[in-house]
């Protein structure tokens, strides 16, 4: 064993102390102890999103005013942006624990990155969606090669991409390994989408939101985006959560505490 | 309120196809993703029930 297996095998060790421990918020990056707690977070986080989705559709469609410009069909906005917000930054967490996987060796990390991508592909499909439906009054066409519109639709190969790729590989340590490595390289794409309508001329308009310059849209339109914004990323975390029990107990099937879980499940089925 | 019927309300100023076609398609996916979730949950579980039971008789101990 060379040094650098050896100072790799410290750090392994280290890790696995620290998940361990009682104490430690590390204990939660041990499958075991993550289960339960997703468990019991998820229905909070799913019932969050549904109080944050109703109230944002009521004032979506009773309570904002007409748009003086685009009439009513401006509405899709509420939907287009949070979908596309959600696309582009699920991807960023993604690859963010396809990072810590790689540095850290978590297996947890991989499977939030495989539960991850579903939903992820899923808010970008409804962003290209709502896109087209929304460009075909406003602009006159569902689809242009502009370059926002050409880098959100290869957001969605990637997902597309990284679903094919850890699903074609069967060891799961590489397809994890595969998968994240997609992912981060695969995440230069995302400020491309995010600046393309500053750094190409595009028919897409400009930013809705920005920090730096007064909000270029009615309050209640502002506001009503936020909140639906919030109802897809806490909708996104229960579904994540839910998705990555399913995976743990794949995973981690070989361990005392799934079959003690399986039995539990067992006797609820029969009840 | 916005409306002045639930049928101005539907036509969304003519452009009823493109709103409802953008929110009946997104919440159907997102109604579809539940969907599958469960499902897939339960298959999980029933398949890793059934592989644990084929151990169990391969090995004729506890697994």
């Amino acid at each position: 064993m060379n040094a650098t297996q050896e100072r790799r095998q410290r750090w392994r060790q280290g890790v696995e102390e620290r998940q361990r421990s009682p104490r430690s918020l590390w204990r939660f990056a041990a499958p075991q102890q993550f289960y339960p707690l997703a468990g019991r977070l998820a229905p909070w986080f799913a019932a969050a999103a549904a109080v944050l989705a109703v109230a944002g559709l009521y004032l979506g469609f009773f309570v904002a005013p007409t748009d003086a410009q685009q009439g009513e069909v401006y509405r899709v906005i509420f939907l287009h942006v949070p979908a596309a917000w959600m696309s582009m930054f699920l991807y960023l967490v993604m690859a963010f624990w396809g990072i810590v996987g790689w540095v850290l060796n978590t297996r947890l990390s991989f499977m939030m990155a495989h539960a991850l991508a579903p939903t992820g592909a899923i808010w970008c499909f409804i962003a290209l969606w709502t896109g087209a439906l929304w460009g075909r009054p406003t602009w006159g066409t569902y689809w242009v090669w502009d370059a926002r519109l050409t880098s959100q639709l290869l957001l969605m190969f990637l997902y597309l991409g990284y679903l094919a790729l850890t699903r074609a590989i069967e060891d799961p340590r590489r397809a994890d390994r595969a998968g994240a490595l997609l992912a981060i390289v695969g995440s230069i794409n995302v400020p491309i989408i995010y600046f393309s309508v500053k750094w190409w001329n595009t028919l897409h308009q400009g930013a809705s939101v920005s920090l730096t310059r007064a909000p270029s849209m009615a309050t209640i339109m502002l506001v009503t985006m936020l909140i639906m914004a919030f109802a897809a990323w806490f909708y996104s975390i229960a579904v994540a959560l839910w998705r990555v029990r399913t995976l743990i107990l794949e995973r981690e099937r070989h361990t005392d505490w799934v079959a003690a879980e399986l039995d539990r499940l067992a006797a609820k089925e029969k009840e | 309120m916005q409306w002045e019927s639930w049928s101005a309300f539907w036509d969304m100023g003519g452009r009823g196809f493109y709103v409802w076609g953008s929110y009946g398609v997104s919440f159907a996916l997102i109604a579809l993703e539940l969907y599958f979730l469960h499902r897939t949950r339960k298959a999980v579980i029933r398949r890793l029930l059934r592989w644990r039971a084929a151990r169990f008789e391969d090995t004729g101990e506890d697994a």
